[in-house]
């Protein structure tokens, strides 16, 4: 390749949601001519409709942009536009390794945020320079002082020179790009005639190519016709194309050291290929692999059932489909009393499970019934052997069980002064040990030790209402430990229902148990007869709520001239039903599954 | 079993569509319109009954209802004619029961003897309210003095005499109704329709309800409420209920409705008339054209119905059950069955029974006084899960 690696950069930008990496990354595309102006859209890099509607970057994705430098050299810039989510930590973690310096865009109205802070310091561990960029000042309520002050006190980076920006109108952009050139470093001396080692730093299908994935390399050089192998799961392809985005795939004769790139090698599914892989030469393999490389495993657990039973063949065609393209997503089949066949699926976090169940339900076309998240709990029999529980339905009787353990995080919260007492609460309220708190300037940081499964549900609706929205949120697990857990089921009109079983802390079931037969209550629609609904440990019911039966419902008048518009008003009732699900004699409407769980205190 | 239509007896409806104004609250098929053509309509009307009854053959007509719209509107001497046509076309019953619709008003009052004399024998006035300002709300144009004015006629006019009152109204409390019904049943008819107001789907009610316009409108437990106390102070005044919303002292039901609730046939003449009639093993609904100057043209070029369609055993089952649970009496399980062994299956039914909402005796099945508050939901759980 001819690009002198002295005249390479490799960046990512860091960035909390909603602060202006999607806008900064149009700019520095545009600005440079990268592409024509008619071919400019939004949010350039994030493909899927799905990271358009929610402004989010689920898929690492690059762009090779051509810069006419102020000293009059062209350098090339690869920007690497990574996950920013806490669910796909580990894939930004890979990206992070690709490249060498990382811009850090904070906010400059609002702030450094919890998720900022997790992904900086990501940038920090894989040896970064970062180069600090205040955005938005041009808006009134901007406060570079303050905001630099505290990515210094925060973070403990020099933010002395951050670059102020406007990525709306613009305003700031050249000082980026020269920034990039002379403050990041360019990538170490790899050597071309090494054998290959690159990085898989991504992969996405592509209904015409197959599997493209993005590839780091860092020795060796890569081009079409060589035979690769992945290092961690062993496959050999030929290699069909190697070449790179500007944003559009743009073919190149190879790949060399330094370099950021794709690589479509007739893969046939994203499950082939792992993030953090090394890929090299079968005929001339390097000695060891890049370090680093972690399986993902999912932490969050739920049921996915279809409404319509008969749908139950496509969905498993379409969970195949999207499992093929995504080696996070596992999933097996479960049979519940109450919703018939479904799934029971495994995903990195909550954001991941709503990205998996709106593409079930958007390009499948399959409308869905989820049961509540839950995490994985280590169940220890007293026979001593360890058994992982992925469904409270699945619990085996106590008198087997000596212990339970469960997955706790560390939580970072970031929030404004006047929040910091109702967050408090929040974390003590859901079970949380307070590791740290401090201040900056107005802002509080507070650290916790909390029990996953009491976070996967609400925890995060509940801290943007609680704060209005100005708290920001990150975590990370930490382990197992014991607690005195049960699971609690719910009897509705004395019939349990498997899809509302969950565990819970014994100090907190009377509570909780309390607030789901309320919700529930409100949630089902009156019968003809009066429902019990209860909650039970075991055999001792905790909670208690009575529906009482429908008093009215009848039409007025019906004479010789209503019968058949009645008559259809009577099958649209039937029909009405199909959406509900029977329990005994009782119809509980599909939204209560997940609505139930919810908890307004 | 397949003569059962027959056994639910034979009457005839007639349409007229025109109003002086439209309620804010009513669903039917009616029309304002300051000129009428009555010369043709009757020519229309006469053609009709030639039509239908060279269709239906010989019967025994039990019954004949004037509705609309507001035919106490009509030309007493058109009412006339079509009473005579159509006894010359069917064989009229003994007691054959003639009933028109009328508005309280002086106007129509002054027409009453006509009617009678073209052989009106029963009437059904829309007094709806027994106070002005609710009556006002409701869009009628009388007032509360001018109904009993026009209810004093007809007492000297008509033996039998019924009258509707509208109630859950915007507002009202259940003592507030108390005392209104009170009133009501010492006016002494033999007959009243008492209906829960009902917000429905095309009416000016349904609109402002949407836009929040219509407070004070009872929930469902003051509704039902209210439903109780209707029955409380009927049973007592010796009216009690013989369906839903209708009371009576036995023997003074309407002849003409329980034809539709007991499924039997029915020819429905006018804009917008429906029809149900057996014929051999089969049943057929009609619908006339709705607009009226259509079904005009349709009935001079000589056929006002627009649909014509057989109704299949499982639906002719569905609406055999749907207007027989509404009846105190209830219906014949065997006639259900025999139209679908799959309606009010004996699991539905026990269901149902260990709820306390429908009874079964001598193989009739009917609605207890709970269950025909949720005839609704009653007449679901006995549907077939598999339409």
């Amino acid at each position: 390749m001819s690009t002198p690696l002295s005249r390479i950069r490799n960046f990512s930008i860091v960035a909390h949601i909603d602060h202006g990496k999607s806008t900064l990354a149009d700019r520095l595309i545009q600005l440079t001519g990268t592409v024509a102006e008619r071919d400019m859209k939004e949010q350039m890099l994030d493909a899927m409709d799905i990271e358009r509607e929610r402004g989010i970057t689920i898929k690492a994705n690059t762009v090779r942009i051509d810069y006419p430098a102020k000293d009059g050299h062209t350098y090339v810039l690869n920007l690497i536009d990574t996950p920013g989510h806490v669910d796909f930590g580990y894939e930004v973690s890979r990206s992070m390794q690709a490249v060498e310096g990382s811009l850090l865009v904070v906010d400059a109205t609002q702030g450094v945020e919890a998720q900022t802070l997790a992904n900086v310091y990501t940038a920090i561990e894989a040896d970064h320079e970062i180069v600090p960029v205040l955005n938005k000042v041009d808006l009134p309520a901007a406060e570079p002082d303050r905001v630099r002050e505290q990515i210094e006190d925060v973070i403990g980076i020099d933010a002395s020179e951050a670059c102020l920006i406007s990525a709306k109108t613009g305003v700031g952009i050249p000082d980026v790009l020269e920034a990039i050139v002379n403050r990041l470093p360019p990538p170490p001396e790899g050597d071309p005639d090494k054998p290959l080692k690159a990085m898989l730093v991504d992969s996405k299908y592509d209904q015409y190519l197959g599997v493209i994935c993005i590839v780091r390399i860092i020795d060796g050089t890569l081009k079409k016709g060589d035979r690769i192998r992945m290092m961690k799961t062993g496959g050999t392809y030929d290699v069909d194309d190697v070449g790179v985005y500007r944003p559009a795939m743009t073919h190149v004769k190879s790949l060399g050291a330094g370099e950021i790139g794709y690589l479509n090698a007739s893969i046939k599914q994203v499950r082939d290929t792992r993030v953090g892989d090394t890929i090299t030469h079968e005929k001339r393999p390097c000695e060891t692999p890049l370090p680093g490389f972690k399986p993902s495993v999912p932490v969050v657990f739920c049921g996915l059932f279809p409404v319509d039973a008969n749908d139950f063949e496509d969905m498993r065609d379409a969970i195949e489909k999207l499992a093929l393209n995504d080696a996070s997503f596992t999933y097996e089949m479960e049979t519940s009393a109450a919703l018939g066949f479904g799934f029971r699926c495994g995903f990195l976090g909550l954001l991941h499970l709503e990205v998996i169940r709106d593409r079930l339900e958007r390009e499948y076309d399959i409308e869905l019934i989820t049961t509540a998240p839950s995490v994985i709990y280590h169940l220890f029999r007293k026979d001593g052997e360890r058994v992982d529980l992925h469904n409270p339905a699945d619990m085996p009787d106590m008198t087997y069980v000596s212990h339970i353990e469960e997955p706790r995080i560390k939580a970072t919260v970031m929030v404004p002064d006047e929040y910091l007492g109702d967050v408090l609460k929040l974390c003590q309220e859901r079970r949380g040990i307070q590791l740290d708190l401090t201040y900056v300037g107005g802002r509080a940081m507070t650290v916790y030790d909390l029990p996953l499964n009491e976070v996967v549900f609400d925890f995060y609706d509940r801290l943007k209402s609680v704060t209005k929205g100005y708290a920001s949120f990150d975590y990370e697990m930490i382990g197992y430990r014991e607690d005195n857990l049960v699971k609690m089921s719910i009897l509705v009109n004395d019939e349990p229902v498997d899809a509302l079983a969950m565990m819970v802390h014994r100090d907190r079931a009377e509570m909780r148990g309390r607030a789901m037969c309320e919700k529930l209550k409100e949630l089902i629609p009156r019968h003809m007869f009066k429902i019990p609904i209860q909650a039970a440990i075991g055999g001792k019911v905790i909670a208690r709520e009575t529906l009482s039966a429908m008093r009215k419902d009848v039409t007025a008048k019906c004479y010789g001239g209503d019968a058949t518009r009645k008559k259809k008003l009577l099958e649209k009732q039937k029909a009405g039903k199909k959406k509900m699900r029977q329990f005994g004699k009782v119809e509980i409407p599909q939204e209560a599954f997940i609505s139930a769980l919810k908890m307004d205190s | 079993m397949a003569e059962n239509w027959q056994t639910g007896g034979f009457g005839l409806y007639v349409h007229w569509p025109f109003c002086e104004a439209k309620c804010p609250y009513c669903d039917f098929n009616s029309h304002v319109t300051r000129k009428v053509d009555h010369a043709r309509w009757r020519r229309a009307f006469l053609s009709e009954i030639a039509r239908v009854s060279a269709e239906t053959g010989p019967r025994v007509l039990s019954s004949i209802f004037f509705g609309g719209g507001t035919p106490s509107l009509m030309p007493p001497d058109l009412v006339g004619d079509i009473v005579t046509a159509a006894c010359a076309a069917w064989t009229p019953a003994n007691d054959l029961e003639v009933t028109l619709e009328a508005n309280p008003r002086s106007v129509e009052a002054n027409r009453f003897e006509g009617f009678r004399d073209g052989g009106v024998n029963r009437i059904s006035m829309g007094l709806q309210a027994l106070n002005d300002h609710d009556l006002r709300q409701l869009g009628r144009l009388h007032s509360v003095a001018e109904a009993k004015a026009a209810f004093d006629v007809a007492r000297s006019v008509f033996h039998r005499i019924s009258f509707d009152l509208i109630y859950a109204r915007q507002s009202q409390s259940e003592e507030d109704w108390r005392r209104e019904l009170s009133e009501a049943l010492e006016m002494a008819a033999d007959h009243l329709s008492l209906y829960q107001l009902t917000i429905e789907p095309g009416t000016a009610f349904w609109e402002r309800d949407r836009r929040g316009a219509l407070p004070g409108l009872p929930d469902e437990d003051r509704a039902a409420d209210m439903y109780e106390i209707t029955q409380e102070l009927c049973d007592a005044a010796g009216l009690p209920a013989y369906e839903v919303s209708n009371h009576a002292q036995p023997g003074s039901e309407s002849r003409h409705n329980l034809i539709y609730w007991r499924y039997g046939d029915y020819v429905g003449i006018g804009p917008g008339a429906h029809g149900r009639l057996g014929s051999g093993d089969g049943r057929i609904a009609t619908e006339a054209w709705r607009n009226p100057g259509a079904w005009l043209d349709a009935a001079e070029a000589g056929d006002g119905t627009r649909i014509t369609n057989p109704v299949p055993r499982d639906e002719q089952a569905t609406e055999c059950l749907m207007m027989g649970l509404r009846l105190r009496e209830g219906l014949l399980l065997q006639r259900l069955q025999a139209l679908d062994p799959r309606v009010a299956s004996a699991r539905a039914r026990a269901a149902l029974q260990e709820d306390g909402l429908i009874w079964e005796r001598d193989g009739q099945v009917g609605a207890t006084d709970r269950g025909r508050l949720l005839l609704n939901s009653v007449v679901g759980a006995l549907l077939p899960d598999q339409p």
